[in-house]
Protein backbone atom coordinates (compact mmCIF):
# COMPACT_ATOMS: atom_id res chain seq x y z
CA UNK A 1 0.00 0.00 0.00
CA UNK A 2 1.44 3.04 -1.48
CA UNK A 3 -0.91 6.26 -0.18
CA UNK A 4 -4.31 8.02 -0.68
CA UNK A 5 -5.45 9.93 -3.42
CA UNK A 6 -8.29 12.05 -2.71
CA UNK A 7 -10.97 12.62 -5.61
CA UNK A 8 -13.46 14.10 -3.51
CA UNK A 9 -13.72 15.50 -0.54
CA UNK A 10 -16.83 17.11 0.44
CA UNK A 11 -19.34 15.66 2.34
CA UNK A 12 -23.51 15.98 1.79
CA UNK A 13 -23.36 17.81 -1.67
CA UNK A 14 -20.85 18.47 -4.52
CA UNK A 15 -20.29 22.45 -4.74
CA UNK A 16 -18.30 24.39 -7.04
CA UNK A 17 -16.28 27.57 -6.86
CA UNK A 18 -18.18 30.90 -7.44
CA UNK A 19 -16.69 33.31 -9.29
CA UNK A 20 -17.08 36.34 -6.88
CA UNK A 21 -14.71 33.10 -5.45
CA UNK A 22 -12.57 33.10 -7.50
CA UNK A 23 -12.25 36.90 -7.83
CA UNK A 24 -11.31 36.93 -4.14
CA UNK A 25 -8.49 35.06 -4.68
CA UNK A 26 -7.20 37.06 -8.08
CA UNK A 27 -7.61 40.12 -6.15
CA UNK A 28 -5.92 38.86 -2.98
CA UNK A 29 -3.07 37.62 -5.44
CA UNK A 30 -2.48 40.62 -6.90
CA UNK A 31 -2.67 42.82 -4.14
CA UNK A 32 0.02 40.78 -2.51
CA UNK A 33 2.07 40.94 -5.83
CA UNK A 34 2.22 44.64 -5.82
CA UNK A 35 5.85 46.37 -6.38
CA UNK A 36 7.16 42.30 -6.26
CA UNK A 37 9.33 41.37 -8.93
CA UNK A 38 9.49 37.82 -10.27
CA UNK A 39 12.69 37.21 -11.93
CA UNK A 40 12.15 33.55 -12.90
CA UNK A 41 9.00 31.09 -12.59
CA UNK A 42 10.16 29.29 -9.48
CA UNK A 43 10.19 33.07 -7.63
CA UNK A 44 6.40 33.45 -9.11
CA UNK A 45 5.67 30.32 -8.19
CA UNK A 46 7.12 30.33 -4.68
CA UNK A 47 5.27 33.87 -4.42
CA UNK A 48 2.03 31.69 -5.50
CA UNK A 49 2.81 28.73 -2.82
CA UNK A 50 3.14 31.53 0.03
CA UNK A 51 0.10 32.85 -0.43
CA UNK A 52 -1.67 30.19 1.41
CA UNK A 53 -4.20 27.34 0.33
CA UNK A 54 -6.99 29.12 0.80
CA UNK A 55 -6.09 31.93 -1.74
CA UNK A 56 -3.58 29.87 -4.05
CA UNK A 57 -5.93 26.64 -4.34
CA UNK A 58 -9.11 25.12 -3.01
CA UNK A 59 -10.47 22.23 -1.32
CA UNK A 60 -12.41 21.70 -4.02
CA UNK A 61 -16.45 20.23 -4.18
CA UNK A 62 -16.45 16.77 -5.26
CA UNK A 63 -18.36 14.24 -3.18
CA UNK A 64 -16.49 11.40 -1.26
CA UNK A 65 -14.12 9.59 -3.74
CA UNK A 66 -10.92 8.07 -2.18
CA UNK A 67 -8.43 5.84 -3.71
CA UNK A 68 -6.25 3.57 -1.67
CA UNK A 69 -2.94 3.45 -4.15
CA UNK A 70 -2.82 -0.41 -3.06
CA UNK A 71 0.85 -0.58 -4.97
CA UNK A 72 -0.57 -3.56 -7.25
CA UNK A 73 -2.39 -3.65 -10.62
CA UNK A 74 -6.05 -3.52 -9.27
CA UNK A 75 -7.62 -0.05 -8.14
CA UNK A 76 -9.49 0.41 -4.91
CA UNK A 77 -11.52 3.08 -3.68
CA UNK A 78 -13.46 4.13 -0.45
CA UNK A 79 -17.12 5.23 -1.72
CA UNK A 80 -19.03 6.50 -5.22
CA UNK A 81 -19.29 10.26 -5.04
CA UNK A 82 -18.57 12.37 -7.94
CA UNK A 83 -15.23 11.79 -7.43
CA UNK A 84 -15.58 8.95 -9.03
CA UNK A 85 -16.24 10.49 -12.61
CA UNK A 86 -12.84 12.10 -12.99
CA UNK A 87 -11.14 8.90 -11.51
CA UNK A 88 -12.44 7.09 -13.65
CA UNK A 89 -11.37 9.22 -16.33
CA UNK A 90 -7.80 9.02 -15.20
CA UNK A 91 -8.17 5.45 -15.47
CA UNK A 92 -9.00 5.66 -19.14
CA UNK A 93 -6.40 8.06 -19.91
CA UNK A 94 -3.72 6.24 -18.29
CA UNK A 95 -4.87 2.39 -19.89
CA UNK A 96 -6.99 3.12 -22.66
CA UNK A 97 -9.01 0.20 -23.38
CA UNK A 98 -7.11 -2.20 -21.46
CA UNK A 99 -9.60 -3.76 -18.50
CA UNK A 100 -9.10 -3.30 -15.45
CA UNK A 101 -10.18 -4.27 -12.21
CA UNK A 102 -11.93 -1.88 -9.30
CA UNK A 103 -12.81 -3.09 -5.42
CA UNK A 104 -14.78 0.02 -4.02
CA UNK A 105 -15.96 -0.27 -0.25
CA UNK A 106 -18.68 2.08 0.58
CA UNK A 107 -20.05 3.74 3.69
CA UNK A 108 -23.19 3.52 2.77
CA UNK A 109 -25.17 4.35 0.53
CA UNK A 110 -27.10 8.09 0.90
CA UNK A 111 -26.99 10.17 -1.93
CA UNK A 112 -23.35 12.13 -1.83
CA UNK A 113 -21.63 8.35 -1.59
CA UNK A 114 -22.96 7.02 -4.73
CA UNK A 115 -24.36 9.77 -7.20
CA UNK A 116 -21.13 9.80 -9.02
CA UNK A 117 -21.16 5.80 -10.14
CA UNK A 118 -23.35 6.68 -13.24
CA UNK A 119 -20.61 8.82 -14.49
CA UNK A 120 -17.91 6.46 -13.79
CA UNK A 121 -16.71 5.60 -17.69
CA UNK A 122 -15.07 2.39 -16.71
CA UNK A 123 -18.22 0.78 -15.66
CA UNK A 124 -20.00 1.36 -19.35
CA UNK A 125 -16.56 -0.72 -21.33
CA UNK A 126 -16.69 -4.41 -21.38
CA UNK A 127 -13.53 -5.94 -20.09
CA UNK A 128 -13.72 -4.22 -16.53
CA UNK A 129 -14.54 -6.24 -13.48
CA UNK A 130 -16.07 -4.00 -10.45
CA UNK A 131 -16.09 -5.55 -7.11
CA UNK A 132 -18.22 -3.44 -4.63
CA UNK A 133 -18.12 -4.22 -1.00
CA UNK A 134 -20.27 -3.34 2.01
CA UNK A 135 -22.31 -3.85 4.80
CA UNK A 136 -25.32 -2.66 3.97
CA UNK A 137 -27.92 -4.77 2.54
CA UNK A 138 -29.65 -2.04 0.33
CA UNK A 139 -26.10 -1.77 -1.71
CA UNK A 140 -27.12 -3.06 -5.05
CA UNK A 141 -30.48 -1.99 -5.03
CA UNK A 142 -29.31 1.18 -4.44
CA UNK A 143 -27.35 2.29 -6.76
CA UNK A 144 -29.85 0.20 -9.47
CA UNK A 145 -32.33 2.53 -7.99
CA UNK A 146 -30.68 6.02 -9.12
CA UNK A 147 -30.24 4.93 -12.50
CA UNK A 148 -33.76 3.84 -12.86
CA UNK A 149 -36.24 6.20 -14.39
CA UNK A 150 -36.99 9.20 -14.15
CA UNK A 151 -33.29 9.74 -12.47
CA UNK A 152 -31.61 8.67 -15.06
CA UNK A 153 -31.45 8.17 -18.67
CA UNK A 154 -29.08 5.20 -18.94
CA UNK A 155 -30.61 2.33 -16.90
CA UNK A 156 -27.71 -0.09 -14.96
CA UNK A 157 -28.33 -3.20 -16.86
CA UNK A 158 -26.81 -0.91 -19.85
CA UNK A 159 -24.13 -1.08 -17.84
CA UNK A 160 -20.93 -3.34 -19.80
CA UNK A 161 -18.23 -4.06 -16.75
CA UNK A 162 -18.80 -7.29 -15.14
CA UNK A 163 -20.33 -5.82 -11.64
CA UNK A 164 -20.30 -8.12 -8.63
CA UNK A 165 -21.54 -6.84 -4.75
CA UNK A 166 -20.07 -8.20 -1.96
CA UNK A 167 -21.69 -7.76 1.44
CA UNK A 168 -18.89 -7.20 4.11
CA UNK A 169 -19.54 -8.86 7.89
CA UNK A 170 -17.35 -6.34 10.06
CA UNK A 171 -15.08 -6.79 12.53
CA UNK A 172 -13.62 -9.71 10.38
CA UNK A 173 -10.57 -9.05 8.49
CA UNK A 174 -11.06 -9.78 4.29
CA UNK A 175 -8.41 -10.24 2.05
CA UNK A 176 -8.85 -8.31 -1.17
CA UNK A 177 -6.21 -7.03 -3.71
CA UNK A 178 -3.37 -8.22 -1.48
CA UNK A 179 -4.55 -6.30 1.83
CA UNK A 180 -5.99 -6.55 4.48
CA UNK A 181 -9.50 -5.23 5.12
CA UNK A 182 -12.01 -4.73 8.17
CA UNK A 183 -14.62 -3.03 8.58
CA UNK A 184 -16.88 -1.84 11.41
CA UNK A 185 -20.18 -0.56 12.14
CA UNK A 186 -20.44 3.36 12.65
CA UNK A 187 -23.65 5.93 13.97
CA UNK A 188 -25.25 6.87 11.32
CA UNK A 189 -28.58 7.41 9.93
CA UNK A 190 -29.32 3.90 8.24
CA UNK A 191 -25.58 2.75 9.52
CA UNK A 192 -22.61 3.46 8.17
CA UNK A 193 -19.11 1.31 8.01
CA UNK A 194 -15.53 2.36 8.30
CA UNK A 195 -12.79 0.73 7.14
CA UNK A 196 -8.97 -0.69 8.47
CA UNK A 197 -6.76 -1.17 5.16
CA UNK A 198 -3.74 -2.45 6.24
CA UNK A 199 -0.71 -3.83 4.32
CA UNK A 200 3.29 -3.86 4.72
CA UNK A 201 2.73 -2.44 7.74
CA UNK A 202 1.06 0.08 7.12
CA UNK A 203 -2.47 0.83 7.97
CA UNK A 204 -5.16 3.45 6.75
CA UNK A 205 -8.43 4.22 8.10
CA UNK A 206 -11.69 5.54 6.45
CA UNK A 207 -14.09 6.76 8.76
CA UNK A 208 -16.85 8.89 7.20
CA UNK A 209 -20.34 9.68 7.95
CA UNK A 210 -19.71 8.43 11.98
CA UNK A 211 -21.41 10.17 14.75
CA UNK A 212 -19.12 10.07 18.30
CA UNK A 213 -22.35 10.29 21.13
CA UNK A 214 -19.19 10.94 23.33
CA UNK A 215 -21.75 9.47 26.16
CA UNK A 216 -20.14 6.10 26.79
CA UNK A 217 -16.43 5.69 26.84
CA UNK A 218 -16.65 1.97 26.29
CA UNK A 219 -18.00 3.34 22.35
CA UNK A 220 -15.48 5.85 22.10
CA UNK A 221 -12.52 2.46 23.08
CA UNK A 222 -14.10 0.84 20.17
CA UNK A 223 -12.95 3.21 18.07
CA UNK A 224 -9.24 3.80 19.39
CA UNK A 225 -8.93 0.14 18.99
CA UNK A 226 -10.13 0.27 15.28
CA UNK A 227 -8.03 3.25 14.36
CA UNK A 228 -4.84 1.70 16.88
CA UNK A 229 -1.51 2.75 15.23
CA UNK A 230 -2.80 3.73 11.96
CA UNK A 231 -0.28 6.06 10.08
CA UNK A 232 -3.19 8.23 8.29
CA UNK A 233 -7.05 8.25 9.67
CA UNK A 234 -9.52 9.63 7.00
CA UNK A 235 -12.05 11.41 9.51
CA UNK A 236 -15.26 12.75 9.06
CA UNK A 237 -15.13 16.40 10.86
CA UNK A 238 -18.15 18.29 8.96
CA UNK A 239 -18.86 20.20 11.77
CA UNK A 240 -17.57 21.82 14.87
CA UNK A 241 -17.69 19.60 18.61
CA UNK A 242 -20.47 22.37 19.83
CA UNK A 243 -22.84 22.06 16.54
CA UNK A 244 -22.53 18.37 16.65
CA UNK A 245 -23.51 17.74 19.88
CA UNK A 246 -26.64 20.15 20.36
CA UNK A 247 -28.27 21.32 17.29
CA UNK A 248 -26.69 18.72 14.71
CA UNK A 249 -26.99 16.36 16.89
CA UNK A 250 -28.29 12.92 15.27
CA UNK A 251 -27.23 14.10 11.87
CA UNK A 252 -24.73 11.58 11.70
CA UNK A 253 -21.34 13.63 11.87
CA UNK A 254 -18.23 14.16 13.69
CA UNK A 255 -15.97 16.91 14.67
CA UNK A 256 -12.47 17.72 14.32
CA UNK A 257 -12.01 17.95 17.82
CA UNK A 258 -13.32 14.22 18.58
CA UNK A 259 -10.64 13.45 15.43
CA UNK A 260 -8.10 14.20 17.62
CA UNK A 261 -9.13 13.24 20.46
CA UNK A 262 -9.27 9.75 19.07
CA UNK A 263 -6.32 9.43 17.05
CA UNK A 264 -4.57 10.71 20.08
CA UNK A 265 -5.68 7.71 22.33
CA UNK A 266 -5.47 5.54 19.41
CA UNK A 267 -1.45 6.27 18.74
CA UNK A 268 -2.27 7.26 15.13
CA UNK A 269 0.29 9.29 13.28
CA UNK A 270 -1.62 11.60 10.58
CA UNK A 271 -5.52 12.77 11.23
CA UNK A 272 -6.71 13.97 7.74
CA UNK A 273 -9.96 16.00 8.23
CA UNK A 274 -12.37 15.24 5.68
CA UNK A 275 -16.19 15.23 4.35
CA UNK A 276 -15.70 19.20 4.41
CA UNK A 277 -19.31 20.99 5.38
CA UNK A 278 -20.69 22.24 1.97
CA UNK A 279 -21.47 25.79 2.98
CA UNK A 280 -17.62 26.51 4.07
CA UNK A 281 -15.46 28.43 2.12
CA UNK A 282 -12.06 27.74 1.29
CA UNK A 283 -10.94 30.40 4.10
CA UNK A 284 -13.32 29.03 6.72
CA UNK A 285 -11.76 25.35 5.58
CA UNK A 286 -8.34 26.29 6.31
CA UNK A 287 -9.62 27.98 9.71
CA UNK A 288 -10.66 25.31 11.06
CA UNK A 289 -7.76 22.77 9.88
CA UNK A 290 -5.20 25.60 11.59
CA UNK A 291 -7.66 25.61 14.38
CA UNK A 292 -7.30 21.81 14.58
CA UNK A 293 -4.06 21.57 14.37
CA UNK A 294 -3.87 24.36 17.71
CA UNK A 295 -6.18 21.78 19.37
CA UNK A 296 -3.66 18.61 18.67
CA UNK A 297 -0.96 21.23 20.27
CA UNK A 298 -2.94 21.95 23.31
CA UNK A 299 -4.15 18.43 23.94
CA UNK A 300 -0.50 16.92 23.79
CA UNK A 301 0.44 16.32 27.14
CA UNK A 302 2.86 14.55 29.10
CA UNK A 303 5.67 14.51 26.06
CA UNK A 304 3.59 12.38 24.17
CA UNK A 305 3.82 12.36 19.98
CA UNK A 306 2.81 14.67 17.25
CA UNK A 307 -0.02 14.10 15.69
CA UNK A 308 0.11 15.34 12.21
CA UNK A 309 -3.40 17.27 11.16
CA UNK A 310 -4.11 17.79 7.46
CA UNK A 311 -7.14 18.76 5.97
CA UNK A 312 -8.34 16.93 2.66
CA UNK A 313 -8.46 18.43 -0.71
CA UNK A 314 -9.60 17.03 -4.32
CA UNK A 315 -6.17 16.02 -6.03
CA UNK A 316 -4.47 15.69 -2.86
CA UNK A 317 -2.31 12.74 -2.19
CA UNK A 318 -0.51 11.43 0.98
CA UNK A 319 2.23 8.89 1.05
CA UNK A 320 2.74 6.59 2.95
CA UNK B 1 -8.51 15.87 39.62
CA UNK B 2 -10.39 17.29 42.49
CA UNK B 3 -14.08 18.69 42.77
CA UNK B 4 -15.32 21.73 45.09
CA UNK B 5 -18.49 23.00 45.64
CA UNK B 6 -19.99 26.01 47.82
CA UNK B 7 -23.26 27.79 48.26
CA UNK B 8 -23.42 31.61 47.60
CA UNK B 9 -26.44 33.11 48.60
CA UNK B 10 -28.70 30.77 46.00
CA UNK B 11 -25.94 30.15 43.90
CA UNK B 12 -23.89 26.71 43.60
CA UNK B 13 -20.40 27.29 42.69
CA UNK B 14 -18.95 24.24 41.55
CA UNK B 15 -15.26 24.10 41.00
CA UNK B 16 -13.09 21.17 39.11
CA UNK B 17 -9.61 20.81 38.59
CA UNK B 18 -7.00 19.67 36.83
CA UNK B 19 -7.41 18.18 33.37
CA UNK B 20 -10.83 17.21 32.06
CA UNK B 21 -9.73 14.42 29.50
CA UNK B 22 -12.18 11.29 28.84
CA UNK B 23 -11.12 9.15 31.92
CA UNK B 24 -11.94 12.50 34.07
CA UNK B 25 -14.98 13.86 32.62
CA UNK B 26 -17.19 10.75 33.80
CA UNK B 27 -15.58 12.05 36.99
CA UNK B 28 -17.04 15.38 36.68
CA UNK B 29 -20.34 14.54 35.33
CA UNK B 30 -20.98 12.58 38.42
CA UNK B 31 -19.91 15.47 40.66
CA UNK B 32 -21.98 17.29 38.70
CA UNK B 33 -25.25 15.40 38.57
CA UNK B 34 -26.44 16.40 42.43
CA UNK B 35 -26.58 20.20 40.64
CA UNK B 36 -28.16 19.47 37.43
CA UNK B 37 -30.48 16.55 38.21
CA UNK B 38 -33.84 17.87 38.67
CA UNK B 39 -34.78 15.63 41.61
CA UNK B 40 -31.91 16.61 43.56
CA UNK B 41 -30.46 19.72 42.74
CA UNK B 42 -33.42 21.87 43.52
CA UNK B 43 -33.88 25.38 40.86
CA UNK B 44 -30.29 26.84 42.44
CA UNK B 45 -28.11 28.63 39.57
CA UNK B 46 -24.97 27.24 38.98
CA UNK B 47 -21.22 28.77 38.09
CA UNK B 48 -18.80 26.77 37.57
CA UNK B 49 -15.34 28.04 38.59
CA UNK B 50 -12.96 26.82 35.53
CA UNK B 51 -9.64 29.17 36.94
CA UNK B 52 -8.23 25.71 38.42
CA UNK B 53 -8.98 23.56 34.55
CA UNK B 54 -5.62 23.67 32.72
CA UNK B 55 -7.23 20.99 29.74
CA UNK B 56 -10.86 19.80 28.91
CA UNK B 57 -11.08 17.45 25.77
CA UNK B 58 -14.12 16.41 23.81
CA UNK B 59 -15.78 14.33 25.63
CA UNK B 60 -15.45 16.90 29.18
CA UNK B 61 -16.95 19.46 26.95
CA UNK B 62 -19.88 17.08 25.75
CA UNK B 63 -20.61 16.59 29.92
CA UNK B 64 -20.67 20.61 30.00
CA UNK B 65 -23.33 20.64 26.88
CA UNK B 66 -25.24 18.08 28.73
CA UNK B 67 -25.43 20.25 32.07
CA UNK B 68 -26.16 23.29 30.12
CA UNK B 69 -28.61 21.87 28.27
CA UNK B 70 -30.02 20.05 31.21
CA UNK B 71 -30.16 23.58 33.14
CA UNK B 72 -32.04 25.43 30.30
CA UNK B 73 -34.47 22.84 30.04
CA UNK B 74 -35.56 24.13 33.50
CA UNK B 75 -35.13 27.38 32.73
CA UNK B 76 -32.03 28.06 35.61
CA UNK B 77 -29.09 29.83 34.82
CA UNK B 78 -25.57 28.30 34.29
CA UNK B 79 -22.27 29.50 33.56
CA UNK B 80 -18.49 28.89 33.38
CA UNK B 81 -16.01 31.60 34.44
CA UNK B 82 -12.00 32.25 34.87
CA UNK B 83 -11.47 29.90 31.67
CA UNK B 84 -7.28 29.73 31.64
CA UNK B 85 -6.41 31.29 28.22
CA UNK B 86 -5.51 27.43 26.69
CA UNK B 87 -9.20 26.34 27.91
CA UNK B 88 -10.63 29.42 26.57
CA UNK B 89 -8.66 29.09 22.99
CA UNK B 90 -10.58 24.91 23.09
CA UNK B 91 -13.69 26.58 23.86
CA UNK B 92 -13.32 28.86 21.31
CA UNK B 93 -12.23 26.40 18.51
CA UNK B 94 -14.92 24.13 19.43
CA UNK B 95 -17.36 27.13 19.00
CA UNK B 96 -18.70 26.31 23.06
CA UNK B 97 -19.17 30.40 23.54
CA UNK B 98 -21.70 30.04 21.25
CA UNK B 99 -23.81 27.33 23.13
CA UNK B 100 -22.73 28.06 26.75
CA UNK B 101 -22.48 31.47 28.54
CA UNK B 102 -18.88 31.88 29.58
CA UNK B 103 -17.46 35.02 31.91
CA UNK B 104 -13.96 36.32 32.89
CA UNK B 105 -14.36 36.53 36.55
CA UNK B 106 -16.83 34.00 38.86
CA UNK B 107 -17.51 37.67 40.37
CA UNK B 108 -18.65 38.03 36.61
CA UNK B 109 -21.08 34.69 36.18
CA UNK B 110 -22.27 35.86 39.73
CA UNK B 111 -23.82 39.18 38.92
CA UNK B 112 -24.89 37.80 35.86
CA UNK B 113 -27.21 35.10 37.45
CA UNK B 114 -28.08 36.67 41.43
CA UNK B 115 -27.44 40.05 42.29
CA UNK B 116 -27.62 38.54 45.80
CA UNK B 117 -24.64 35.86 45.13
CA UNK B 118 -22.39 38.35 43.76
CA UNK B 119 -23.06 40.29 47.31
CA UNK B 120 -22.26 37.19 49.54
CA UNK B 121 -19.15 36.19 47.09
CA UNK B 122 -17.79 40.10 47.70
CA UNK B 123 -18.74 39.75 51.42
CA UNK B 124 -16.82 36.46 51.45
CA UNK B 125 -13.95 38.31 49.41
CA UNK B 126 -14.05 41.39 51.90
Amino acid sequence: MKGVRFWGTRGSLPVALTASAVRAKVIAAVRGAAGRTFATNEDLEAYVDGLGFATSGTFGGHSPCVEVITGGPDYMLCDLGTGVRPFGQSVIARHGATPQTFHVFMSHVHWDHIMGFPFFAPAYRPGNRIFIYGGHETLESALRRQQAPPSFPVDFDALRASIEFIRLEPDRDYDVAGLTVRSMLQEHAGDSYGYRFTASGKTVIYSTDSEHKLDDLSEAQRFVDFFRGADLVVFDAMYSLADSISVKADWGHSSNIVGVDLCRMAGARHLCLFHHEPVHSDEALARVLAETQRYEELARRDGAHALHVSAAYDGMEIAL
Amino acid sequence: MEFTSRKLADVVVAAPSGAIDHPNAMKVQQALAPFIEEEAAGRAPLVLDFSAVDYISSMGLRVLMMASKAMRARNVAMGIAGLQPSVAEIFDIARFRLVIDTFPTVRDALAAVSPAAASAYDAASA
